[in-house]
């Protein structure tokens, strides 16, 4: 690291720097929490930066996503293992949905999108924050994401199925 | 019962990610499909839901301040002059839309690989352009000045008249580098609305000016002195048509 010059360092602060809200963001939504999120995606930046020299140009943010996205699943992997084998199960969302705390909270609409998001497994989860909150294209999804760009499209849409099956259950798991 | 598209193209239409005769493929199926209809006003109403709820999450200043503190402690950081903020906004769309040009006039049809490039190209003078105080930049009315400070940065040398006498007022300068070429950009203001000319150095023969548009922004493209001009701006045709005159007979 200390051999970096100032000049990529100038080009990195340039690069790559305007992209840490994304970074954030897609950490926040991959491990569920705000805290976690900041330690890895600091995690992934300074990884970023130290590999730096291999970036040659061409989307920054695609690039960045990429790293925040493989060092969240390493830490899910060595912290919560048991997430990413995680399948979307309607009835066992519908119980979550029912409890108490979701009746109580069940009125605010963004509670219970994110708790809708959070229900959905990460590899679905990651591509709607990608798609919706990031406003990335297909492409850059593909590269983000290593699949190939024609299976974007039909992830997208069993992840959308599922968000919308997901917010429908909360309504019906909140009524009496 | 679910349609066939449902999985497919419907989303691709939805994202507004499908070519041109692949929409109109499935725009035909629509006047059909009951069930696509539907369905393109469930999405679009899930995404008003996911917009409104403001989900994004950005960066909290914590994460900034941890970020920031292992690279600055790296090199010092170069003092560069804050520009106004409107150059940076007419900069932005300027430096998208001369990537643009480069590409159609100067390369004709390439690859995939080559767009992708370009692409990368756009968004980090995009990026670049959008960042205060990250990119060179001179605020000045002096030609002297913005004269002598892209004389050591640009390369080449660049010829710089202020024409407030002729109401194009000259405003500053800076360098980008586009398709890895530095470029130099004279800003000027005309009636409160910014005018960026994009100068660089050229082999080719003095050539006539070219007109056009791009978006909402014109364009007047010329050669002059194995130097290449670009005006661009969101003022009237005739006004960067008027400058263009007065930098070709001052050049």
């Amino acid at each position: 690291m200390n051999d970096f010059d100032a000049e990529d360092r100038l080009r990195f602060e340039q690069l790559v720097l305007p992209h840490v809200d994304a970074a954030f963001n897609l950490a926040r939504w991959l491990l569920r929490s705000r805290a976690d999120a900041e330690d890895v995606a600091q995690e992934a930046l300074l990884r970023s930066y130290r590999f730096f020299r291999g970036f040659h140009g061409g989307d920054a943010r695609a690039w960045l996503l990429q790293i925040v996205r493989n060092t969240c699943y390493t830490w899910l992997e060595k912290n919560r293992p048991m997430e990413l084998s995680m399948e979307f199960d309607e009835e066992l969302h519908l119980q979550t949905c029912a409890t108490p705390e979701t009746l109580a909270i069940v009125g605010d609409d963004r509670k219970r999108l994110t708790m809708a998001l959070e229900t959905l497994p990460p590899r679905f989860r990651e591509i709607l924050v990608l798609r919706e909150l990031e406003g990335c294209s297909y492409k850059e999804i593909a590269a983000i994401t290593a699949i190939p760009i024609g299976t974007v499209m039909s992830s997208l849409s069993r992840a959308r199925r599922q968000l919308h099956s997901a917010l429908v259950n909360s309504l019906q798991g909140a009524r009496p | 019962m679910r349609c066939d598209f449902a999985d497919s193209l419907l989303q691709g239409y939805f994202d507004g990610e499908l070519s041109g005769c692949r929409a109109a493929e499935f725009e035909r199926h629509l006047r059909h499909c009951a069930h696509c209809a539907t369905e393109l006003v469930d999405l679009d109403l899930l995404r008003d839901r996911l917009q409104l709820a403001q989900l994004y999450e950005p960066a909290t200043a914590a994460l900034r301040r941890k970020i920031n503190a292992p690279l600055h402690a790296i090199a010092p950081t170069t003092a560069v002059s804050r520009p106004l903020v409107w150059h940076w906004l007419a900069a932005a769309a300027a430096l998208l839309f001369v990537a643009t040009l480069l590409w159609r006039v100067g390369h004709g049809v390439r690859g995939d690989d080559y767009q992708a490039e370009l692409a990368g190209e756009i968004v980090d003078a995009l990026v670049r352009s959008q960042q205060p105080g990250q990119m060179n930049v001179i605020a000045s009315n002096n030609e002297r000045v913005v004269e002598g400070w892209l004389d050591g940065r640009a390369r080449f040398a660049v010829p710089v008249r202020d024409f407030t006498n002729d109401g194009f007022a000259l405003k500053g300068g800076r360098v980008d580098v586009i398709e890895g070429h530095a470029v130099a950009v004279l800003v000027y203001e005309r009636n409160g609305r910014p005018i960026n000319v994009f100068i660089w150095p050229t082999r080719e023969r003095d050539s006539p000016p070219r007109t056009g548009s791009w978006q909402s922004f014109r364009w007047v493209d010329w050669r002059k002195g194995k130097k290449e001009f670009c005006a661009v701006s969101d003022v009237d045709p005739a006004d960067l048509e008027h400058l263009h005159q007065l930098i070709n007979s001052s050049a």
